[in-house]
């Protein structure tokens, strides 16, 4: 096995002190539902006051670009689009840590490339995230488009739900901003 | 006989790119370069403010958010006739240096140089020999014994692990990997320091323009942030003095890593100064301005036809005429039509899709294929460095003659700028052009502090939108070459709306008279030792630094795939 724990690259990145955990949306806003992930942190973001050591990244179609805070990271929690045989539109998948590995080894997401760089970046440098969830929903389209369709925005509260869950088991409580 | 060999990446990040060739006898017969995705962003900003075009941009690409931000609003501006204050400026100018280099260095080391460094053989190396050999070449602190043991280490754990991370679905011991077991053990010691170095670009980008990747602090007429002295939520002297240590720390490593290491691996591989030239025609943007209206620039750019310098004609300020009225686009071998025949100008260009299929001698590409002149152009640092080397540009020439000094005294042969029209020539000219970058960065940060101690603080001016219509182009000299946006605003909303991105110059189909595109061009006679593993192929597409931070797949006729590799 690859010894991946973090902190053996510590000389290359220096150590929080206190848990850090990280929400990563990604995908392209501009192609529909690719958007999900971009969507879904977006209002996280604006529905959710969370403490200081969560942080929500929009990373786009992006990679090496979040190395940086990826990095050492508590939990690494990712939102996107994810393509997966016989699922229906709307259906979300959770994956977690090695599942993650063979994620991207059978590609399904569009992005998995840039963010799979990273990750094994990050794990070569002995300097992967502790845990790394996804949170991947099953689109209905990639058209030209920055509105998610109407069945993807259906499930959007129910990703966000997920995401806060993931963050609940960190003991993490986000409080709804008021309307 | 022929083979035909497709290789498909299956990225989505723009561009897209599909590549076939033939080859017989060893040697590529035919090229053809495809963008397998359509990039409608042209069709969501119609009926748009102007002044929201350029945060849209930045989402066509994950690669090169910043570059159509600026491009975007440099076109918006361009129509309206807007001035920049000069603050405004060198912010932008910093975060366009420092993405550049960002840019060059993971092209380099994390994206392309595997076609060349065989990382297993790195396991082979003495650390004593390696680092013996890069102390030779420059004083990098990090070039010691220890360090390279180390490496080694980390390497032999990772291989032993049978689970190669970023280095699986290499061509590792394929018949045209060079390097000595010592040369490559140094690519695999800087590829991880590079990644350090990658981190200040990062931070300088992100202090700069507020959030990355997607940069915030931009605006239609300036930057978005004020400035101040005394305001954490706005660019502060403090925030500045952090940026000046990631600049200085970024410009060591592109002077003693980047600069000698591409010279280092490009006299092993002095066989590719003689392939991959391709379309000599080149253009490039000028940049960095330092005055409001954008007629002064710190790098030149411009139009050298037949890789002649002595015919070089320089773009003199943003809307420079020569280029605007050069640039066209065929939708002849591209999945589009237009409501009329020929090719059109920007300002006139349409974006209406006609799929049909993969077809040889007909439409097989999303990508349109743009003409300067009636003429397919090459863009990219190599078009930069030559404009910078015809039009005597102190910086690009210091940078260009210690390489190709460097060069020659590995080689024990002297060679000159005309090895620099070859796929191992844009390595050189990225790095060359990465040097010059790393100055450019430093002086814009001490320009603008000089000129905030002076008292002026303006970041913005207010754009104003005329009743009627009005048109304009930006232009951006970005890390893959020169990037053109194209804007008609109608009575304050966007009419049309046009991109073309280096990498449709590049890769562009075939154009209205059937002539091949750059990519297409310089694939030609390529050597292929192994059809199954057409590393050679990959070795010219991505000099390029082509959009695929991908991997691909190979096909053979039968579409059955053969071999997967990994092509970063």
């Amino acid at each position: 096995m690859i010894d991946c724990r973090p902190g053996l690259g510590r000389q290359f990145l220096p150590r929080e002190a206190s848990m850090r955990l990280v929400v990563l949306g990604v995908g392209n806003i501009l192609m529909s539902d690719e958007g999900i992930g971009v969507h879904a942190v977006t209002a996280l973001m604006d529905g959710y006051d969370l403490p200081d050591c969560v942080e929500i990244i929009d990373g786009g179609t992006s990679g090496m670009d979040c190395l940086d805070r990826i990095a050492e990271a508590d939990l690494l929690l990712i939102a996107d689009c994810m393509r997966s045989p016989g699922k229906q539109p709307g259906d979300i998948t959770r994956l977690a840590d090695d599942q993650i590995n063979a994620w991207f080894k059978t590609k399904i997401s569009p992005h998995q490339v840039g963010l799979s760089d990273v990750l094994a970046a990050c794990c070569f440098h002995g300097i992967s995230p502790k845990k790394v969830v996804l949170i991947g929903v099953q689109p209905a389209s990639f058209d030209t488009s920055m509105e998610l369709t109407p069945a993807i925005a259906a499930v959007l509260p129910r990703v966000i739900d997920d995401l806060l869950a993931e963050l609940a088991a960190f003991g993490i409580t986000a409080t709804a901003k008021a309307a | 006989m022929s083979k035909r060999i497709t290789i498909d990446p299956i990225t989505r990040i723009e561009g897209h790119l599909r590549i076939d060739v033939e080859v017989d006898n060893g040697k590529v017969t035919k090229a053809w370069s495809s963008g397998q995705m359509w990039r409608g962003v042209e069709l969501i900003l119609l009926g748009r403010d102007p002044r929201d075009a350029w945060a849209i941009t930045q989402r066509i690409c994950g690669v090169c958010t910043t570059v159509h931000a600026i491009t975007s609003v440099r076109a918006v501006e361009n129509a309206l006739g807007l001035e920049v204050p000069v603050n405004a400026q060198f912010i932008r100018n910093m975060i366009a240096s420092a993405h550049a280099l960002h840019d060059h260095i993971v092209h380099f080391y994390h994206l392309s140089a595997l076609d060349f460094v065989d990382v297993v053989s790195a396991l082979k190396a003495d650390p004593e020999a390696t680092s013996k050999l890069a102390e030779s070449l420059s004083d990098w602190p990090m070039n010691s014994k220890h360090m390279m043991a180390q490496t080694k280490e980390k390497l032999a754990t990772f291989v032993g692990s049978g689970q190669l991370g970023p280095f699986a679905n290499g061509y590792w011991g394929h018949p045209a990997m060079k390097l000595t077991p010592e040369v490559n053990l140094l690519a695999v010691a800087h590829y991880l320091q590079a990644l350090e170095a990658q981190r200040h670009a990062s931070k300088i980008v992100t202090i700069l323009g507020s959030k990355s990747p997607h940069i915030q602090n931009l605006a239609v007429g300036g930057v978005a942030n004020p400035i101040a002295t005394d305001s954490q939520s706005v660019l502060t002297v403090e925030r500045l003095l952090a940026v000046k240590e990631h600049i200085d720390a970024l410009s060591e490593f592109t002077r003693k890593v980047y600069l000698p290491d591409v010279a280092a691996i490009g006299a092993f591989y002095a066989d590719w100064t003689k392939y991959g030239k391709g379309i000599t025609n080149y253009i490039s943007s000028p940049e960095f301005p330092t005055d409001s209206k954008g007629t002064q620039f710190m790098v030149p750019g411009g139009h050298i036809p037949d890789a002649d310098l002595a015919q070089y004609k320089p773009f003199t300020a943003f809307g420079d005429q020569y280029l605007r009225d050069g640039v066209e686009e065929s939708v002849k071998h591209a999945w589009y039509t237009y409501s009329k025949p020929g090719a059109l100008h920007p300002y006139q260009g349409e974006t209406t899709p006609h799929y049909t299929d993969f077809q040889d001698d007909g439409k097989y590409s999303w990508l349109k294929a743009p003409t300067f002149y009636g003429k397919r152009a090459q863009v990219g640092p190599l078009a930069n460095v030559l404009c910078g080397l015809a039009a005597g540009h102190q910086p690009t020439a210091t940078y260009a003659t210690q390489m190709l000094n460097t060069v020659s005294t590995l080689l024990g042969s002297k060679v000159g700028p005309e090895i620099l029209h070859s796929t191992i020539g844009r390595h050189a000219a990225r790095a060359i052009r990465s040097g010059v970058m790393a100055e450019v960065l430093a002086q814009n940060w001490s320009m603008l502090i000089e000129n905030i101690g002076k008292g002026d603080h303006t970041t913005f001016n207010k754009p104003v939108f005329p009743k009627g219509e009005v048109m304009g182009f930006g232009m951006h000299e970005a890390p893959r070459g020169l990037l053109s946006h194209w804007t008609v605003i109608k009575d304050g909303k966007i009419a049309n709306y046009q991109c073309v991105v280096p990498s449709t110059w590049n890769a562009g189909p075939r154009d209205e008279n059937d002539e091949i595109g750059p990519y297409e061009a310089s694939l030609m006679d390529n050597p292929i030792a192994d059809p199954e593993q057409p590393l050679e192929v990959l070795r010219t597409v991505h000099s390029f630094d082509p959009c695929l931070a991908c991997a691909v797949h190979v096909h053979d006729d039968e579409q059955r795939e053969i071999v997967q590799v990994k092509a970063l």
